[in-house]
């Protein structure tokens, strides 16, 4: 293994290595899964990797440059799928039980626009369970470890995804992100995470969790792969009535736009929501390190969001326990036998894990007549506030800041047994959703904690990646992911040398260590 | 007695609420449906705007006052022909409100219409038995299900089964003639739901409201409440309470059964469908529909009597349906005479139609065809007695007049010297009506232009006929 093998290349480099003809995309897919098959073992990022099929597509994206035709903005690159979207042919199992053996019979929007673009769908990716979560713990089909510490949670729910970026088993991936879940897993992972405004990404074929607040949002390892799925996926699409019929900028072109005299607002509630000191001296550092490439920094207040977690435990659940009623056994999914119909219901919906019948209920009970105006109808109230306050806040602010979870990545089962301390990972991230605003994760350090310590592959400490949160008005990504791109290139050196460090442990020697860790993290 | 109907009523889109598939009747099972009717996970809904513009429709022709902005909302249950788990409906935000429909009595009674919503139908189920809770099995047939209906509420206005009657045929006549729904309730288009509740004489306050389900035809609808009345009542007069239930009309027995208690209403958990933006209308949109709403029977009638000189009884009979009114505008563009057009049209087309059963969505010709035949008579091509075998004809084989006449060889014969002949034949052959004629009884005249016309098939020009054998006769008279 050596750093310029292909699976350790961004995107961007790897499209221009296949158009001046050095590399085909037979080579990079193949690339990609011998790493899969390398570190799989070891991350579990995927539920189905769809060798033949990824193959067939090198192989047709290989003929069409061959034959001078142009292959699309992706042609012959890898992207992994989070399984909540649907990829004709493929499973779809949202991580659940319910769904573990239905094959999807169409694509979701954004899948047929990667294919339309010659993108290389490789692999679903494992997720919390219908990406009700924040560690990917309440998947019912399999663990996910975090590479940088396989004794981690990868950070939830698009966690498969994440993981998949962070251990160059991807170059690319689509994840889904209704709290946090695009943005958390990103941050815990080391790579970068997008959440698009509401309305940016078409929702078609995304099985929808809470559908005034889920969009589909892209990862990559940096803000310049970031956007080349973002060019792709963007859109209004008339299958989805709630994306936004209006143009769309090519966001890899805006990131050469200047970040001088940009005016960033950094909430003074964020560091208050349980910041762990490692994760505010890594935002402490970005702010200066944002100074100094020209961005004007001042502290803003937006005293709603003290209630945004309170408010979308209350929308989210609500809507979800709506989505969620389809899932009953009479047309797919699993079916539980029984004498009666109405038993067959109760039986069939046993088969959602714990997390999610938690939010079944309480959404139930959220939308009871008796509790509907006390519960829902505030809820919506208190969301109108927060957007409220973002608006107000960019009229004089372009971007807001704040880091994107209040710690780094927690020990796997740490905090499986205390549902409000999982939801706590969210924290920072459910804002954007209940105001619709587009916001990024991007790596900005490293928190150091204790290691697995002992002899042999020990050691005492272990570095665990921190994200910056970028926010800003709605559909104004490009000011975002430019501001991130600008950011991230300051960070790069010292953010890439440690990936690559991570990359190498990974899949060589750490069998020994890895079973130590699962059996240290009960 | 104080009734209220909530009437369901499938709007003649060609495709569905929420999709693209196509709302036919009677396709195969499971035939017209995609990932977003069968509610795949992943799926979402995109309004039809057809059907929008259709319930727009409705609801100004029932006189409501249309809300430029309503708001989709989830009604949520567990059943297995409801594919998502929730119906998307409308609920505190619906399209229209505060119309009204006027039944003519005697006397004449406005019955107030508190809402008009649009939602999507539900799937049908097939039980293996008597019911889903019996049945060893349950098939689904999900063509149905995302066709879109309006939901049409009464106020508490109707006092008598008669009433009702008269309010549902008012809105069946109001929905077909705009061209909304097919309103039929054999196939399920138009459904009718009934509370009732009666009020004790001296008394304000109704009493306990009983439901009324299964109701499958205006006559079902009569005589459940008729039932329900005389139930109701006799329950009351024996110092009983009624109770507050959900009841259905078992057709073969004539009586209402209880369906389930209704203690505790089903709790919907409505709440606005995150999926859709509320559907906003504009005041110009709303604009060009009032200007297209197609005239109401009542008008075309008048329209009918006082610019095309019909009697009044004929109009009638005429707007009785939309589709024979739009055969008659059609037959009126195509240039017909009026009146001719309407007395063949009620005499013939509908005799011929009734008597082999046939509804007026069913006519057997087109308006060209029957302008046609009547300009054929009008040019002295065919007789109006060929004409009446001619329009038999065209109805069972779907053929153009002409073709007919040309084909079968049934022109008229004016050709005199051919008809002379003719006639100096039957004179031959029937002395006796011509001595009788010579006697004075012109009666026989028409008798031997009968066998004339006999003799040539019914061909023969009659008034040219008429003509020859008076000359002829009158020669013989003379001489
Ligand atoms: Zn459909």
């Amino acid at each position: 293994m050596n750093d310029d093998a292909l699976w350790n290349m961004k995107a961007s480099a790897l499209l221009e290595l296949m158009a001046a003809g050095e590399v085909s995309s037979v080579e990079v897919v193949e690339a990609f899964l011998d790493r899969i098959s390398e570190v799989e073992r070891e991350v579990g990022a995927f539920l189905e990797v769809m060798q033949e099929e990824a193959l067939a597509q090198a192989r047709r994206i290989d003929k069409l440059r061959q034959s001078g035709e142009y292959p699309g903005l992706l042609g012959g690159i890898p992207v992994a799928v989070k399984d909540n979207i649907c990829a004709a042919g493929a499973g779809c199992t949202c991580g659940s039980r319910m769904l573990a053996d239905w094959t999807a019979p169409y694509d979701a929007t954004v899948v047929r626009a990667l294919k339309e673009q010659g993108a290389v769908i490789i692999g679903k990716t494992n997720m919390d369970e219908f990406a009700m979560g924040s560690s990917t713990e309440n998947s019912a089909l399999g663990v996910t470890r975090n590479p940088w510490d396989l004794r981690r949670v990868p950070g939830g729910s698009s966690g498969g995804s994440a993981a998949a970026v962070a251990a160059g088993e991807v170059p690319l991936a689509l994840g889904s992100d209704t709290g946090g879940s695009v943005r958390q897993p990103a941050a815990f992972t080391g790579v970068t995470g997008l959440k698009p405004t509401y309305g940016r990404v078409s929702r078609y074929g995304l099985v929808a969790f809470a559908s005034s607040l889920d969009q589909i949002g892209p990862l990559a390892a940096d803000v310049k792969d970031l956007c080349l799925l973002m060019d792709v996926i963007s859109g209004f699409d008339e299958r989805d009535s709630t994306s936004e019929d209006r143009p769309v900028p090519s966001y890899s072109q805006a990131l050469s736009r200047s970040t001088r005299g940009l005016k960033g607002g950094v909430p003074k509630e964020c560091l208050t929501q349980g910041v762990s000191p490692g994760v505010r001296r890594c935002f402490e550092r970005a702010l200066e390190m944002l100074e100094e490439l020209g961005i004007d920094i001042k502290e803003i207040s937006l005293p709603m969001t003290r209630y945004a977690l309170d408010c979308y435990y209350i929308i989210a659940p609500a809507e979800a326990s709506s989505n969620l009623s389809r899932f009953d056994g009479v047309r797919y999914g699993v079916r539980a036998e029984t004498e009666s119909f109405e038993k067959m219901y109760m039986r069939t919906r046993r088969n959602f894990g714990p997390e999610v019948r938690r939010r079944i209920m309480l959404g139930t009970f959220a939308l009871s007549a008796g509790y509907y105006d006390a519960y829902y109808l505030r809820a919506a109230k208190v969301r109108t506030l927060i957007r409220r306050d973002f608006k107000r806040a960019f009229e004089e602010f372009d971007i807001i800041l704040s880091p994107t979870a209040p710690t780094s990545a927690f020990l796997l089962g740490e905090r499986t047994q205390d549902p409000l301390s999982m939801y706590m990972a969210d924290v920072l991230t459910v804002p954007a959703n209940l105001a619709g605003l587009p916001a990024l994760s991007v790596p900005c350090g490293f928190e150091e904690v204790p290691g697995s310590g002992g002899g042999g592959e020990g050691e005492m400490v272990r570095r665990l990646p921190v994200g910056l949160q970028i926010t800003g008005r709605p559909f104004d990504e490009e000011t975002v992911l430019c501001a991130g791109h600008a950011f991230y290139q300051a960070v790069a050196p010292g953010v890439e040398a440690e990936l690559a460090r991570m990359r190498k442990g990974l899949g060589r020697a750490s069998q020994g260590s890895t079973r130590c860790c699962v059996q240290g993290s009960g | 007695m104080v009734v209220g109907l909530e009437v369901h009523a499938e709007l003649l889109t060609k495709s569905k609420m929420f999709c693209r598939c196509s709302t036919r009747f009677g396709d195969p099972p499971n035939s017209n449906v995609c990932p977003v009717c069968l509610g795949l996970p992943g799926s979402l809904p995109v309004v039809n705007g057809e059907a929008v513009r259709l319930a727009v429709i409705a609801a100004l022709t029932l006189n409501c006052q249309v809300n430029l902005r309503s708001r989709f909302a989830r009604k949520n249950y567990f059943y297995p022909d409801l594919p998502k788990g929730y119906q998307i409906s409308q609920y505190d935000e619906p399209l229209a409100v505060n119309g009204y429909v006027m039944i003519p009595g005697p006397p004449p009674k406005k019955i107030r219409i508190r809402r008009l919503h649009l939602e999507e139908d539900a799937g049908k189920s097939l039980h293996a038995g008597d019911d889903i809770t019996r049945a060893a099995y349950s098939l689904l047939d999900f063509n149905r299900c995302g066709v879109p209906l309006i939901e049409i509420v009464s106020e508490p206005d109707i006092s008598s089964p008669e009433e009702a009657r008269q309010y549902l045929e008012e809105l069946r006549r109001i929905l077909e003639f705009t061209g909304v729904s097919d309103v039929k309730m054999e196939e399920g288009s138009m459904r009718v739901d009934s509370n009732i509740s009666l009020r004790r004489a001296g008394q304000d306050q109704p009493g306990a409201l009983v439901e009324l389900k299964n109701l499958n035809s205006f006559r079902a609808v009569v005589r459940a409440l008729a039932y329900e009345r005389d139930r109701q009542s006799r329950i009351l007069a024996a110092g009983g309470t009624v109770l507050r239930e959900t009841r259905g009309w078992d057709e073969s027995l004539e009586i209402t059964v209880p369906l389930r208690a209704k203690e505790t209403s089903e709790d919907y958990r409505y709440f606005p469908d995150p999926d859709l933006p509320p559907l906003v209308l504009s005041e110009e949109w709303l604009e060009k529909v009032r200007r297209e709403v197609p005239p109401l029977p009542e008008e075309k009638r008048e329209y009918y009597v006082n610019v095309l000189g019909i009697p009044a009884y004929d109009a009638g009979i005429l707007t009785s349906s939309r589709k024979l009114a739009e055969f008659f505008d059609e037959c009126m563009s195509e240039g017909a005479d009026p009146k001719v057009a309407s007395n063949w049209i009620l005499s013939e087309l509908l005799g011929y139609m009734n008597s082999c059963g046939l509804g007026p969505d069913a006519i057997p010709t087109s308006p060209e065809f029957l302008v046609k035949l009547v300009k054929l008579i009008e040019k002295g091509v065919i007789s109006g007695r060929i004409a009446k075998d001619i329009l038999v004809k065209m109805a069972e084989t779907g053929r153009d007049p002409e073709e007919i006449v040309r084909e079968e060889g049934l022109q008229q014969v004016t050709d005199e010297a051919f008809l002379q002949q003719v006639i100096d034949q039957v004179i031959a052959e029937n002395p006796s009506a011509v001595e009788g004629i010579k006697k004075g009884r012109s009666k026989a005249i028409g008798f031997l232009v009968g066998q004339v016309m006999k003799k040539t098939g019914g061909r023969a020009n009659p008034e040219i006929v008429n003509i020859i054998i008076k000359s002829k006769l009158e020669w013989i008279r003379d001489a």
